[in-house]
């Protein structure tokens, strides 16, 4: 149990402290590195307290797919020499205190409703779809997955499918002057078109207008 | 305190949350940072989900995580297409230039 508390204030507070970097950095590209510390250092934590499973998959989707994209992209626009005026631009400093406000107050909504919530002792036993100790995170959450949650489950697909396509298409663009193979163009081509066959007058050649 | 908790995991939730809330409103660079912010605040949801899963021994929680996971990812794919696809345009992604609809 000592070790649980050890772990967990440790990979907390690595996790808040990349959460601030993130905000807080000068450079994009240091903060998309700590976005992936932030979500490795939250994975870990999943893992610790038993949802294996959806630790992985942080893991595989955020810092396999989506920060490496993001770094891709950072990487790409030429973010780099916009350095950031954090507090010195003062023309649009003005919402600064604002947005403090703001959070500070979310945070304390948050931490009132955490501190001040008990839930009936009656939901644990109320619901239907109780975690089963003697199979393992993965195996429970694919029998649940598949069957309880199967249009759900599909639907997400279709999500992703959707937005791959549009971003396929947002991103897609048709160049001017660049030489293309066009195979269509290669295959249909005929000998009649190809080929041409001239009577050459001597001594004085043939023109070739290509 | 040596004891942990839900109310420890959750209060880590309300900590990223806020960050992310402050990233999205203090952010003077690129939009870039406010789509990362975004992701930290879709992370803080999901600290939520996991722990009461875990602690009130539901799954359904872990389910709906991964359901938030497919549309983070789904999010963040498109929002950096239209990210590309404005520096493309304009030539820049400052949070001040980016004033075309006069808001």
């Amino acid at each position: 149990m000592i070790a649980h508390t050890i772990f967990f204030y440790v990979f907390s507070i690595i996790a808040v402290i990349s959460a601030i970097m993130v905000t807080a950095s000068k450079n994009t590209v240091h903060s998309v590195f700590f976005l992936i510390l932030d979500f490795i250092s939250i994975s870990c934590l999943f893992i610790m307290i038993g949802a294996e499973f959806l630790g992985m998959i942080m893991l595989i989707v955020y810092v396999g797919a989506v920060a490496v994209l993001f770094l891709f992209v950072v990487m790409m626009l030429n973010v780099a020499q916009q350095k950031n005026q954090w507090f010195l631009s003062k023309s649009s400093s003005g919402h600064i205190p604002v947005g403090l406000i703001i959070s500070a107050i979310i945070f304390f909504e948050l931490i009132i409703v955490v501190g001040g919530w008990k839930y009936k002792p009656e939901l644990i036993s109320s619901n239907n779809l109780l975690q089963n100790n003697e199979i393992s995170n993965t195996h429970s959450l694919g029998q649940v997955l598949y069957t309880d949650y199967i249009h759900i489950f599909q639907i997400s697909g279709l999500i992703l499918l959707v937005a791959m396509i549009g971003a396929i298409v947002l991103t897609f663009r048709q160049r001017e002057g660049v030489k293309k193979q066009s195979y269509i163009k290669q295959i249909s081509r005929e000998r009649s078109e190809g080929v041409e066959v001239l009577e050459v007058a001597s001594n004085k050649g043939v023109k070739i207008d290509d | 305190m040596t004891e942990i908790g839900l109310g420890h995991y959750l209060t880590l939730g309300a900590v990223i949350f806020s960050i992310g809330v402050i990233g999205i409103f203090l952010n003077r660079k690129n939009i870039i940072v406010i789509l990362m912010s975004i992701e930290l605040i879709l992370l803080a949801v999901n600290i939520n989900l996991v722990s009461f899963s875990i602690f009130l021994n539901d799954l359904s929680g872990q389910v709906f995580t991964l359901f938030i996971l497919t549309v983070a990812a789904a999010e963040a794919a498109i929002g950096l297409a239209i990210i590309v696809v404005y520096y493309r345009n304009s030539g820049t992604i400052r949070v001040e230039d980016i004033d075309k609809l006069k808001g």
